[in-house]
């Protein structure tokens, strides 16, 4: 049971964690919760499907098929959440200054929402696909053993859910404008980490083979294996063991977000009595304008 | 007119042909110089450990002989790879340094457990 529960709790915790910075990142956008629900429903209907049509999957591009599925599902994402930011930097300002005068600026975000909703989406049907294997699989076994691993299952999917919901509980407790600078840098941290996992898995196809020497090793120091580990994997992108194009992918993502929120959205020159941390996409610097 | 217009044609599948050939030719199937087999039975592999010769890129199809799935995976050479009950899959082996690299299956960590060697 307790083996279940390890099994499904670590990839429940993944798209947990995910859930959770998208429903901060998005507080007081109407129709979010309708949105991520959504995303959490079809994703798991998707992970059914991707896991009935495991082999086929894999059978595509010359047995690397699943991998390059993998790729193609984390890039969508990462775009998705760029995007998110994107718009974040350019909205920001209303959402941190009045939380129920967001409906102006939401009346063009209802496709932004959407994003919010497959990102979401995308996360559960990954992370989803291979709970359903595993369960599958036991219950496919018989007997009471199978019971008891269920029941360990539901308890990991609890488990996960748990530590997603903390996660947003915490955001949540965080000062509004200073929230949505937390979540911007979130985002972009998971979406950079996503980045150089997509490219971690191109590495395994076979169809990439660029600088696959692991540039150092923090495996003893912290195992990306271990709950931690884990945890820092989805949230900044952590890899013990990371080859040079995984890196190079990962500073690119966070460059080129980054870059693109200050376009969208440049810093004035002065800030008037709020001290110097904004350099975020989205943020203080937001506030400041309209104040002034 | 006719004639030019299919000489084009002509030429333009050509073309997409020389380059699925080169897609194809340069796709994952080039880098592997030694293959392996491995077997999932019982929720074992066999053989539980291979041996490879260093810096050489590698292909180890396995093979599941159990009815439900595994996931072959590896921390330290960077593979995790779904394996369907009945089916097989291939795992593509990036050159590797001297040493021991563990492999398991995460679905049954306890039983699952292999180690390739490279020397």
């Amino acid at each position: 049971m307790l083996a279940a529960l390890i099994i499904v709790f670590r990839e429940v915790v993944e798209a947990g964690l995910i859930i959770g910075i998208v429903l901060a990142a998005s507080q007081g956008v109407p129709g979010r919760i309708r949105m991520v629900v959504g995303g959490v429903v079809g994703g798991g209907l998707a992970a059914c499907l991707v896991a009935a049509f495991a082999g086929q999957i894999g059978d595509l591009f010359e047995g690397s098929g699943q991998e390059i599925f993998q790729a193609a599902v984390l890039g969508a994402a990462v775009l998705m959440l760029g995007w998110h930011n994107v718009w974040m930097a350019k909205h920001g300002r209303e959402m941190a200054n009045d939380m129920r005068a967001v409906g102006r600026a939401v009346a063009a975000g209802e496709s932004e929402i959407t994003t919010l909703g497959i990102v979401v989406g995308l996360a559960v049907m990954r992370e989803g696909s291979e709970v359903v294997l595993f369960l599958y699989g036991i219950s496919a076994q018989g007997a009471d053993s199978a019971r008891s691993m269920l029941t360990g299952g539901v308890l990991g999917m609890g488990a996960g859910v748990l530590i997603g919901l903390l996660l947003y509980r915490g955001l949540l407790a965080i000062p509004v404008h200073k929230m949505f600078t937390a979540t911007a840098w979130l985002i972009t941290l998971m979406a950079a980490g996503m980045a150089s996992q997509a490219v971690g898995f191109l590495q395994q196809s076979g169809l990439v083979t660029l600088w696959q020497e692991p540039l150092w090793d923090t495996s003893d120091f912290l195992a990306q294996a271990s709950l931690f580990g884990r945890v820092l994997h989805t949230l900044v992108g952590y890899t013990d063991q990371p080859d040079g194009l995984q890196l190079l992918a990962w500073i690119v993502t966070v460059a080129a977000i980054w870059t693109l929120g200050r376009i969208v959205n440049p810093p004035r020159k002065r800030p008037a009595k709020q001290g110097g941390v904004g350099t975020l996409p989205n943020t203080p610097g937001a506030v400041r304008r309209v104040q002034a | 007119m006719t004639g030019v217009m299919s000489r084009r044609m002509i030429g333009a599948k050509l073309g997409l042909a020389l380059f699925g050939t080169v897609v194809m030719s340069s796709g994952p199937v080039l880098a592997a110089d030694e293959a392996r087999e491995l077997v999932i039975r019982n929720h074992r592999f066999e053989p539980a450990e291979i041996k490879l010769p260093a810096n050489t890129a590698a292909q180890i199809t396995v093979r599941n002989l159990d009815k439900t799935a595994e996931e072959f995976e590896s921390k330290s050479l960077k593979v995790e790879k779904v394996i369907p009950g009945g089916g097989q899959a291939v795992i593509r082996i990036r050159p590797l340094a001297k040493g021991r690299y563990e492999f398991f299956g995460e679905y049954n960590e306890k039983t699952a457990r292999g180690v390739l060697v490279v020397e």
